[in-house]
């Protein structure tokens, strides 16, 4: 710029008034907006504090123990964390194995496949999945899903598959189960997961399918070679999201897994979640070791959901990265 | 589809396009074109914009039926065979006619390596082997003026590379598939004037191996590489005239217009 040094001088004073003025109400602006944004992390941290509190006593008196016991003896104060934790972990598992190639499946069908006319409302059927209230799976879980579970899937994978040898499927199955409760979890999730990925395929550009099939890609090469790797880091981030929802889901996994304390590697046992156990007995808990200890299910459930999202970010990022 | 006799034929005609037309929904874009481009040589297309000369390329390579709503009418021969008979399929055309876009568009989440192979691996019969791949992908480096710059890098991915690396990927991308035609619309858009002359000079060299067809904006550049050129306006092919003489004693008024700059 080619500014003689007299401009400067003369209205540089009016500027810097004006200028500061306008700083004046920014910063106004900033302090204001930033203190609502620290509410948050603030809630955050409280809630936690209070939880690890209330679970102080559990977790002084047994310990790291307290995660590896399977015991539940509120008449004698033994407490332990260690099946509703595996419960919990292996439920969402299941359910992540069913719904992620469903969802996405779905998603793939509807952004690159359905007629336009088609998309809206199937779209719309899938996300309304979401819609339904949790008491309601629990019924259809109790009343379809499991007799269903019993009466065909079991025999099919026992007797066709000839799985029951697998410690996964051995054992009997009287009906309410892990694996009910996979089943029921994984449709609870799979809008999450199809809707996150079928947004992140359709902001997949068209110049990446256009690349594809420029170089003689069929449909089905471009999807499988261009447009999932490019959606991947986001439907990652998906699939986490489903898993978060799985971890804390509580009412419908209560009505259909049977609610045992007992760990199990068969996925036709009963068994428990960290969620479900808390739900079920807080309104009739006994004694102060009682409510402590499941107090400290819930800050073992509120670190195992932070663990996950971590994990995920980290995913998420390192997959971004790489691409 | 490729060649199929071995006769010097300086003067084959590689892409004869016959009365074509193409449509977005009810709009035409291209209008009763009938054009050849001749084998081993640059040919390029100059027009204003919005004159159709990307649907024109486009529908060389079948790539316009991939837009939802588009049609074409018309012929279009390459080697003699109509592309747009029945039976002929647009996928194993487009292994024989490769494109490169404005924009360049490597695969984001594959190395510089894999982005070259990509379509080896989508040709129906199967992955050459790994060896058999590294060659094809150091000759198409080569050929695109790459090598030097990425062989210390291969397995790294592919968007760490400048923009005007990225498009000499993409054209070495489609040149790995050793296509008989080349299409190329307005390859240098985006590129600085060093990139520029690099894939200049390649088109130069290409011109003994390929049919070129380049779209471009840049009349200096048509004058530079292409040995004959096409002038559109408004859908349609106003006239086709080796590019010396397109650029000094051009046929039709609204080509000296053009080409004066008077208007477009
Ligand atoms: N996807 C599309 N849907 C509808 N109309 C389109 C589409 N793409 C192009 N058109 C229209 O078709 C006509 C020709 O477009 P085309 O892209 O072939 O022009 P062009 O000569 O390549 O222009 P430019 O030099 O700006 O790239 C234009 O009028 C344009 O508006
Ligand atoms: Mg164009």
């Amino acid at each position: 710029m080619i500014v003689g040094p007299r401009p400067l001088e003369e209205p540089s004073s009016g500027l810097a008034a004006r200028l500061a003025s306008a700083g004046v109400g920014d910063r106004v602006y900033r302090v204001a907006i930033t203190l609502f944004a620290a509410c948050v992390p603030l809630l955050l941290l409280l809630i936690a504090a209070e939880i690890a509190r209330a679970a102080w006593p559990a977790l002084r008196t047994f310990g790291f123990g307290f995660l590896t016991s399977s015991a539940w003896d509120p008449v004698n104060g033994a407490f332990g964390a260690a099946p509703a934790l595996y419960g919990t972990i292996v439920s969402s598992i299941v359910a992540l194995v069913i719904a992620t190639p469903l969802a996405i499946g779905v998603a793939i069908y509807l952004s690159e496949f359905a007629p336009g006319w088609l998309r809206q409302p199937v779209s719309f059927l899938v996300d309304l999945l979401a819609a339904i209230p949790s008491v309601v799976y629990g019924l259809w879980g109790i009343f379809v899903l499991i007799p269903l579970l019993r009466t065909h899937v079991v025999p099919f994978l026992k007797d066709t598959l000839h799985l029951g040898a697998t410690p996964l499927f051995s054992g009997p199955n009287y009906g309410p189960s892990m694996l009910a409760a996979g089943v029921i979890l994984a449709i609870m999730i799979l809008p999450y997961i199809s809707a996150v990925a079928r947004e992140v395929l359709l902001a997949v550009p068209r110049s990446q399918r256009e690349a594809a099939l420029a170089l003689g890609a069929t449909r089905w090469e471009t999807i499988w070679g261009a447009v999932l790797p490019y959606a991947r880091s986001g439907i990652i981030g998906g699939v986490i999201l489903g898993l978060g929802r799985a971890l804390g889901e509580t009412m419908a996994v209560t009505m259909v897994i049977g609610n045992t304390h007992e760990i199990s590697s068969s996925l036709l046992s009963p068994g428990y979640t960290m969620a479900s156990l808390i739900a079920n007995q807080f309104s009739e808990a006994t004694g102060d070791l009682h409510l402590s200890a499941l107090m400290a299910i819930g800050f073992v459930l509120f670190v195992l959901t932070l663990v996950v999202n971590a994990l995920a970010r980290w995913l998420v990022w390192r997959v971004a990265r790489s691409a | 589809m490729p060649p199929t006799d071995a006769s010097p034929a300086a003067t084959r005609t590689a892409l004869d396009v016959q009365d074509l037309s193409a449509w977005f929904g009810a709009q035409p874009a291209v209008r009763g074109v009938s054009v050849g481009f001749r084998e081993r040589e640059v040919a390029a297309i100059i027009g204003p914009s919005g004159c159709g000369k990307s649907t024109l390329l486009r529908c060389l390579n079948r790539m316009h039926e991939t837009v939802p709503t588009a049609r074409v009418e018309g012929r279009v021969l390459l080697f003699g065979t109509d592309v747009y008979a029945d039976g002929i399929s647009p996928i194993a055309l487009r292994r024989h006619v490769g494109m490169v876009f404005q924009r360049p568009s490597p695969f984001p989440t594959m190395s510089i390596r894999d982005n070259v192979a990509a379509g080896l691996r989508v040709r129906g019969g199967g992955a050459p082997s790994r060896a058999e791949t590294d060659r094809i992908v150091e000759r198409a480096l080569r050929r695109s003026a790459l090598w030097d710059e990425v062989k210390d890098r291969l397995k790294a991915s592919a968007i760490g590379l400048s923009g005007g690396q990225q498009q000499r990927l993409c054209i070495a991308r489609a040149l790995a598939t050793e296509p008989a035609v080349l299409l190329l619309d307005e390859p240098t858009a985006s590129l600085d004037p060093i990139s520029t002359q690099k894939v200049e000079d390649l088109l130069y060299e290409l011109r003994s191996e390929v049919t070129v067809v380049i779209v471009t904006h840049n009349m200096q550049q048509a004058a530079r590489v292409s040995s004959s050129t096409a002038f559109m306006l408004a859908g349609e092919l106003v006239e086709m005239a080796p590019t010396a003489r397109l650029f000094t004693a051009p046929a039709d008024a609204r080509t000296e217009a053009y080409i004066t700059g008077r208007f477009g």
